[in-house]
């Protein structure tokens, strides 16, 4: 399980881009790529043991789910896969390696108060 | 009070290890050296294949290798029978190879004298996948022991594999490995992937993936030597 060290790694970018507003961080928004090799119920659990005691202590981790896109070289159109054991395109079938999205692990936004405010 | 407000960051999560990557990646191409990682769940057969390896290849190129394991050096002895320079990386609890410890394990290697250098991963078909370790290669290991359908379980690591080689045949008939079957999953899940089939044991096969590493060297240099 490598899921701890992630979530360490979201705190810690996190906490920087806090640190360079002047904010308080009430909850981080992720993008989970399908692709990104990353357990989503483990990363969420290990995401609170990760955030005790730092400044993201009691904030949310909100993971948006990414499914893998791909290119259909016979369809020429983005195609999104329904499942990962089958990269092929689910309108013709053709098989194809070219991936347009699905690996992201991404921290693409943070809910913010302004520091010094209590609740 | 202040309304919560929503600020775009776009961060992505694994950029450090993505930076140390890069750096590696321009490293070898700098040296001139093919780097191969290898990954497999525990007990494939990861280490007798790259044993057989280090040593064939040891009379014509200049090989190295390192192993990563969770507590122990027993890999790092057995490989080092082959007589090529072995390191050890000791991930302690930690579950796969990041690109540091790559780059902190190779600091007093001269790389210009390589010609292959091999990065074993932990015994892991989860993990592995998410860390870039700027290898040229990433290769996908698993026995004819383990099930024909082991690539539909773990269809990331397979889809971020480079070529796949299936090993131990010699207990092929044993378990009654379905070849078809098993080269179906990888295409599945990794369309057009090249799938070695081999025994290190007996040797059969091998030789057809000696050729390819060779093959690969010298197409790594045609490239980064224009």
């Amino acid at each position: 399980m490598h899921e701890l060290s992630i979530a360490m790694s979201i705190v810690e970018a996190a906490m920087d881009e806090a640190q360079r507003r002047g904010v308080h961080v009430s909850a981080v928004h992720l993008r989970l790529g399908a692709l990104s090799g990353v357990v989503k119920d483990a990363l969420l659990f290990s995401y609170e043991v990760a955030c005790q005691d730092t400044a993201l202590a009691g904030s949310k981790l909100i993971v948006e789910d990414v499914p893998v896109v791909v290119f259909c070289p016979r369809c020429k159109e983005k195609r999104m896969l329904t499942s990962v054991q089958s990269f092929a395109c689910p309108e013709c079938d053709t098989p194809t390696m070219d991936v347009r999205q699905g690996k992201e692990l991404e921290v693409f936004a943070l809910e913010v108060e302004e520091q010094g405010v209590s609740e | 009070m202040s309304e919560p407000r929503l600020v775009e960051v776009r961060r992505n999560v694994l950029k450090q290890n993505d930076v140390i990557a890069r750096a590696l990646r321009e490293q070898f191409r700098a040296a001139g050296v093919f780097v191969v990682s290898l990954v497999s769940s525990p007990g494939s057969g990861k280490t007798t294949f790259l044993e057989k390896i280090l040593t064939q290849l040891q009379p014509r190129y200049r090989v190295a290798a390192l192993v990563g394991d969770l507590a122990t050096e027993n890999d790092a002895v057995r490989l080092a029978r082959s007589k090529a320079p072995v390191k050890q990386i000791t991930t302690g609890t930690l579950c796969h190879l990041e690109a540091a410890m790559v780059q902190n394990a190779l600091q007093d290697w001269d790389l210009h004298q390589l010609d292959f250098l091999f990065i074993e991963n932990v015994g892991n078909l989860v993990c592995p996948s998410s860390y870039d370790l700027g290898e040229n290669l990433r290769l996908v290991l698993m026995s004819v022991t383990e099930g024909e359908d082991k690539p539909l379980k773990y269809p990331t690591i397979f889809n971020s594999a480079d070529v796949a080689v299936i090993t131990k045949n010699e207990l092929a008939t044993a378990v009654e490995f379905d070849w078809e079957t098993a080269r179906r999953s990888i295409e599945s899940v990794r369309p057009g992937m090249q799938i070695f089939r081999l025994s290190a044991k007996t040797g059969e096969g091998m030789e057809d993936y000696l050729q390819f590493l060779a093959q690969q060297l010298t197409e790594h240099r045609a490239v980064t030597h224009i």
